[in-house]
């Protein structure tokens, strides 16, 4: 009987549950849609696929708790709730949507894992005793309520010990500590992130191997596991944080079945209905293992396995939570078999994570039990060499480079460095035994890089022949490497790889190495075998080219824009393909283009698949800064880009041309100057008046952008601005506030769905400011000058596709700030507030010269009120000072709709106390004049209290940076704009609880 | 130096050979998708004179142990790779796996694309093929009567338990009888040739072994089989299963690539549960043939719906086309034992207090 289900999103990401939540609820979503069943989606992350009206059929961009999911209920009575696709926040809801009595009260049936299940996975103390039962070793450890107990528990066991909070995500508040002054911080900080009050010290097992089993069991008890997949980290760095390899290399099969069993007896145990993922450390000396942790539902993992493998494991869950069996479900990658198998991988894959500490360099760089990346990418190759080669490709980072006195502090600590300088110490003679001996990584993953490190040495030394090509190129050297290594031109290696006949071959992902047909679309690139994918059949093809890894200033918003364009593309009746290589996102999931290639992106992999497919037009507006960063490049090897040409681009990017393109159509811009060189900023810095806005070329999110105040500052920003981030720009910093368009423009006409206006002042970044759309403050003349101008550039420049502007308006003049050539992290919010899918309008005016698309298309008339906030991932790096600024700090977004603004705010902010009614809950420390009740303690007293939960401070001094962090360590909501406080103290007096679906929700008749 | 895979209908993969190859090599080839397990299945006898592809790409990443035999020396004519670890660091590895290869003289081929090789045993099914330095043609001479060769001669006798459990043997693996004697019994392996020894044993149980290619070229034994089965508990693995179905009258067919590999799932027919299984087979018993025997289904294969046990509906008989056992591959079916133990004590009681 169809039923009306209400699935539980992630929210915004945050470090330690990113895209890959978009990727199993979508999926999820689908496989509830082609059972027949109603879906209702509750997730205020509005960057997401998921949140589209075409996945579910009616969305709420909400908050995620109790009482607003409680209100969502009342209005829409579901027959039943899904939560296990929602991560961490979807489960840990479920629970207090139990502990509240909700499904009793609502005759709501959860679907697939139990409360009680979930519980006993989840609570350390429940878990801990359940293995005892088993008989499945755990480290020896114990659940503690206190910072004393944890001090008996080192007593009698020693350090190191780790600290793990209950019901946390991503291993937030946890750590690894050697020493007892640490502990105490560590234990008194964990005890206060865990909404149970419980934290659970383990002695360390760290140097045993860490190697997790994704697993799934449906209702019949039928059993499978999907992949298992081995850390190159062995224990002692998250496994978010480390280097994975599937499936497992250095087990025998004997330790890898008895691992397997093990995950089978527990998941058994525990009732699990649909995935799970089970962790384990395995003695590297004998066949002793523990378990270290159960997560009774998809997760980041599972996602990575998903891609690893090609079996769509949040499908099926969904499949296995409305009580299919697994016997039942066909494999949708062979056609011909079931779900109930196993997949056969081969080839292998790796998994590198992506940090932040490029944006973050005061960040601790230190690996631990806690989660600090804030996505990954993963590559797929037949040799372990290749895979790790394109992996390390697919980062879209420069490694810094490591100096000899740094090596040890990287490898022992580790940080995220440790990679790298495990090549740089091997190029120096130290061997493989000696790392191993310090960090205790198997000697067969170290040997993998060891001849990576020949082959670059054999490169430097030896003529480049046929043979040592073939050898470099199966071991995943681009040919830019091997160019550089050998001084020729890269056009000089493809020369010869022509005349070598040493070319790409393309290999299938089937779950069955080749043991069935099966006919997938889901392909990667590869030197080692013979070409095994022929061109798909001849159409109008186009090459849809992603964002990477998810990293501050790129995230799933961009991933959001490559699918939408996808499917208008496949609307207009091309044929898509798709290159991306981060495992997390929908554009990955092999049925989103009709073809993926899981590849680094880079000009040599994608001029091949161009000539391989025979694609008509590339489009690099849908990838974030990624792809409009390798345009030029793309364009000089004669590759067909759809939108505009690479100068008009650079016409927009590129400061000096952009200043002098606004000059000549008389659009005000705020003065600044381009310096090629330290000299020469230093000199134009001279005939500016300080406070100056430094700011580099072609980074995202703002990286290294930075306010300076005095000529000192200057010259201290300009030593740490990488040489390739050159020329800088220098510009007169103005306060005001900001606002910002996302267009659509045919060269011609524009078409502008509304404007969207910030909350805080000018400076704060656009990522990192809240923002309503539509605006609300602003007059009609100066919404017409906005969109005034934003026609001008179009026209001056021939623009066509997505384009974003960014104005300041200050002393009643409009400045434009900078054009964003490409779609941009709002394009989401726009579509779906105002009902005009941006990327859809984008795709008709790039692939139709004559298009009128945009005279067809009607003003919307916008009935809601949303407001978009930043989210911060301050749980994962908390000794940084989040003052927001001109550098981006935000992990991810979350968005609120309502009929009012003020509503829409009450929901932002729905999670904290209201502080007129809590006693001490708020402590202001402002210059500013602000509003709201503050606690009259002073903050030492403060701190301490248990109450304590929102502090203000915007303050510049070092001290009030120094409160402001341990604020954040103690897990208080730290607010450092008087704007945003004031837009809080302000929403208390409005009612969360209405529930507003975003419009275009399908009113389904009840039946 | 170069070294070439040639299958019977012409198909030639080149590869690195593992040295100066005296004469080539022939046998059937077969391919295995399983990622880990390469010993256990270079030393299954049921592989004998058959030349492997191992399809996943890293292989020998742990070397060779002591621990994880199923015979004493390799069983297979050749090995097939993409590429093998030259050294190996696991810390149970006393060899890596191409010294052992080479050790026992057993011909490799690595750099040889072995997904494609896959594919064309795939769509041409099992057929002989030859390893040499030049594409050279397999004849059309197929090996029979394998099982002659892999079992032993001689009865042997293992452990010291108080039950006593007999092993027909057609090319044992190793792990059957670990298995039996993690029951605490004692095991005799009788070759089948010798089966009618079984009845001097008195045993409480009996095994039907695994073993390499026809099971009819065990047809000659099939009644003094029978006999035995009537008599005592039983339990048939792959082969054995395949004779215990031959001798109640069923018939047994060829696969078009056979059954291998960690990852089959099968069904038991009772309680609708799967469950993942090793497998190595590349004849099956005939389903239509079953109808008129004595003998019922208790297994199927999920994908392709081919037997995958037997049992008879009164005396305890039980038997599957997969493998138990496990090693390499899963153990989700090691119950078995424990139900052909059960049958075991529970025929012991009606025989004490009858």
């Amino acid at each position: 009987m169809p039923k009306k289900v209400l699935v539980i999103g992630s929210g915004p990401i945050v470090i330690g549950q990113a895209a890959e939540f978009d990727y199993s609820g979508t999926q999820g979503c689908l496989a509830l849609k082609e059972e027949g069943h109603e879906v209702i989606l509750v997730n205020n992350n509005p960057a997401t696929i998921m949140t589209d009206n075409e996945i579910a059929d009616k969305v709420y961009c909400e908050p995620l708790t109790v009482q607003s999911v409680e209100a969502i209920i009342k209005k829409e009575k579901p027959d039943a709730v899904l939560a296990g696709l929602g991560g961490q926040t979807g489960l840990n809801l479920a629970v207090d949507m139990n502990k509240h009595g909700l499904f009793a009260e609502y005759d709501l049936e959860l679907l697939g894992t139990s409360v009680q299940s979930i519980q006993q996975g989840e609570d350390r103390e429940l878990f801990r005793e359940l293995m005892d039962e088993l008989k499945q070793p755990v480290p020896e450890s114990e659940v503690i309520a206190s910072v004393e107990e944890a001090l008996q528990f080192t007593a009698e066991y020693g350090y190191p010990v780790i600290s793990r909070p209950a019901y946390t995500l991503g291993g937030r508040g946890g750590g690894i500590v050697d020493n007892e002054e640490e502990l105490k911080e560590l234990v008194a900080n964990g005890l206060k992130a865990s909404p149970i009050g419980q934290v659970i010290i383990e002695k360390s097992i760290a140097g045993f191997k860490e190697v997790e089993y994704e697993v799934m069991r449906d209702v019949n008890g039928t059993c499978i596991s999907v992949c298992n997949m081995e850390n190159f980290d062995p224990v002692g760095v998250h496994t978010g944080d480390s280097i994975v390899v599937a499936p497992s290399q250095t087990l025998t099969d004997q330790e890898y079945q008895m691992l397997r069993t093990a995950a089978f007896t527990i998941i058994s145990a525990l009732d699990v209905i649909g995935g799970c993922n089970v962790q384990f450390a395995l003695d590297p000396y004998s066949k002793k293992y523990y378990v270290i942790e159960v997560n009774p539902r998809v997760s980041r993992s599972s996602a990575l396995a998903s891609k690893a493998t090609g079996y769509p494991i949040a499908k099926m869950a969904t499949k296995l939570a409305l009580s299919y069996r697994l016997d039942e479900l066909i494999n949708p990658l062979t056609g011909t078999t079931y779900a109930s198998f196993e997949p056969a991988l081969d080839y292998v894959v790796v998994k590198f994570p992506r940090w932040p500490f490029d944006k973050f360099s005061n960040a601790d760089r230190r690996l631990g039990t806690k989660m600090k990346a804030t996505g990954e990418v993963m590559a797929i190759d037949r040799t372990l060499e290749g895979a790790f080669q394109k992996a390390v490709a697919s980062l879209d980072q420069t490694i810094p480079e490591i100096l000899e006195e740094q090596f040890e502090e990287h490898l022992t600590k580790p940080t995220d460095l440790r990679y790298f300088t495990i090549v740089e110490m091997l190029k120096q003679g130290t061997t493989i035994k000696e790392i191993h001996d310090t960090t205790a990584i198997d000697l067969f993953f170290l040997q993998v890089i060891a001849n990576l490190v020949q082959t670059e040495q054999q490169l430097k030394n030896q003529n480049l022949d046929k043979k040592l090509l073939k050898t470099a190129k199966v071991q995943g050297f681009t040919d830019k490497k091997i160019a550089e290594l050998k001084r020729i031109d890269e056009a000089e290696v493809k020369e010869k790889r022509t005349r070598f006949e040493v070319s790409p071959s393309y290999k299938m992902v089937d779950t069955c190495a080749a043991e069935f047909e099966a006919a997938t679309n889901y392909v990667y690139t590869t030197y080692a075998g013979t070409n095994e994918i022929a061109p798909l059949p001849p159409n109008k093809k186009a090459l849809i080219i992603g964002s990477g890894p998810i990293r501050i200033g790129q995230g799933v918003e961009f991933d959001y824009s490559a699918v939408k364009a996808i499917q208008s593309l496949q609307n207009l009746g091309w044929t898509t393909v798709m290159i991306n290589n981060n495992p997390e996102t929908v554009s990955t999931d092999y049925t989103t283009a009709d073809r993926l290639y899981f590849d680094p992106i880079n000009k040599e992999v994608i001029e091949s698949i161009v000539e391989h497919e025979g694609i008509d037009l590339v489009f690099t507006q849908f990838g974030g800064q990624t792809a409009i960063n390798i345009a030029e490049e793309l364009s000089e090897a004669g590759v067909p880009l759809a939108g505009v040409s690479v100068d008009t681009i650079a016409k927009l990017e590129d400061r000096e041309q952009f200043y002098s393109v606004l000059q000549s159509i008389d659009v005000p811009h705020i003065p600044g100057e381009m310096c090629h060189t330290m000299d020469e900023a230093l000199e134009a810095a001279g005939s500016y008046e300080y406070p100056l806005l430094c700011r580099p070329s072609y980074v995202i999110g703002g990286q290294g952008m930075v306010k300076v105040e005095n000529e000192q500052q200057l010259i201290e920003a300009l030593r740490e601005t990488d040489e390739r981030h050159y020329p800088i720009v220098l510009d007169q910093f103005m306060t005001g506030s900001e606002a910002e368009i996302d267009l659509v423009a045919d060269g011609e006409n524009v078409f502008v769905p509304d404007i969207m206006e910030h909350l805080e002042p000018a400076g704060v970044h656009s990522g990192d400011s809240m923002a309503l759309f539509p605006s609300q403050n602003l007059t009609s003349e100066v919404k017409k000058k906005l969109t005034d101008y934003a026609q001008k550039i179009v026209q001056k420049v021939n623009y066509k596709g997505l384009m974003n502007i960014q104005f300041l308006l200050s002393d009643g003049i409009v400045y434009v700030l900078e054009v964003n050539p490409r779609a941009s992290r709002t394009v989401p919010i726009i579509s779906k507030v105002s009902e005009v899918s941006l990327v859809d309008l984008a795709v008709k005016v790039l692939v139709d010269e004559e298009s009128d698309a945009l005279n067809d298309t009607a003003q919307p008339s916008i009935q809601k009120a949303a407001v978009k906030f930043p989210l911060f991932s301050s749980h994962a790096l908390p000794e940084l000072d989040h003052k927001l600024g001109a550098n981006m700090l935000s992990t991810g977004e979350g968005m609120c709709l309502a009929d009012t603004t003020e509503e829409a705010m009450a929901k932002v902010f729905e999670h904290l106390p209201n502080l007129y009614e809590a006693e001490n809950a708020c402590l202001i420390e402002s210059e500013h004049e602000v509003k709201g009740k503050s606690s009259d303690l002073n903050f030492a007293e403060w701190i301490e209290l248990k109450e304590a939960k929102v502090y203000m401070n915007d303050g510049n001094r070092q001290i009030d940076s120094v409160k402001r962090i341990q604020a954040l360590k103690a897990g208080v909501t730290v607010f450092t704009q008087a704007a945003t406080f004031n837009a809080y103290v302000g929403s208390l007096a409005y009612n969360p609880y209405q529930p507003t679906p975003l419009p275009g929700s399908k009113a389904k008749e009840c039946v | 130096m170069q070294g070439f895979l040639t299958l019977q209908e012409g198909k030639s993969f080149q590869g690195e050979a593992s040295g100066t190859w005296e004469k080539p090599v022939e046998g059937e080839v077969v391919f295995f998708t399983g990622m880990t397990g390469y010993q256990e299945v270079l030393t299954d006898p049921s592989y004998k004179g058959q030349i492997v592809v191992f399809t996943y790409p890293l292989i020998g990443n742990y070397g060779i142990n002591e621990d994880d035999f199923e015979s004493g020396y390799p069983q297979v004519s050749g090995v097939v790779m993409m590429q093998c670890a030259e050294e190996a660091y696991h810390y149970q590895a006393t060899t890596s796996l191409k010294d052992y290869l080479n050790k026992w003289n057993v011909p490799y081929l690595t750099e040889v694309d072995t997904r494609e090789v896959t594919k064309a045993i795939r769509s041409e099914g099992t057929c002989q093929a030859v390893m040499a330095h030049e594409t050279i043609n397999p004849s059309d001479t197929k090996l029979v009567g394998q099982i002659f060769q892999a079992s032993k001669s001689e009865v042997e006798t293992y452990g010291n338990g108080g039950q006593h459990i007999a092993v027909i043997d057609f090319g044992y693996k190793g792990s059957i009888v670990d298995q039996l004697q993690e029951h605490g019994v004692r095991v005799s392996v009788v070759p089948f040739t010798q089966v009618q020894k079984v009845h001097d044993l008195q045993p409480d149980g009996v095994v039907l072994s695994n073993g390499p290619g026809d099971p009819k070229d065990a047809m000659k034994f099939l009644s003094e089989i029978k006999g035995v089965l009537e008599q005592y508990p039983s339990l048939g693995i792959c082969l054995g299963h395949q004779v215990i179905a031959l001798a109640y009258g069923a018939d047994t067919k060829k696969l078009a690539f056979g059954h291998r590999g960690a990852n089959h799932p099968v069904k038991d027919v009772q309680t609708g549960r799967v469950f993942i299984t090793s497998q190595n087979h590349n004849y099956v018993v005939d389903d239509m043939s079953v109808a008129d025997t004595v003998l019922e289904v208790s297994f199927n294969h999920v994908n392709d719906g081919s037997v995958e046990g037997l049992m008879h509906p009164s005396k305890p008989i039980l038997s599957a086309q997969f493998h138990p056992e496990a090693n390499p591959g899963p153990e989700d079916a090691l119950w078995l034992f424990d139900e052909f133990f059960t049958s075991v004590n529970h025929k012991k009681g009606v025989q004490v207090y009858a």
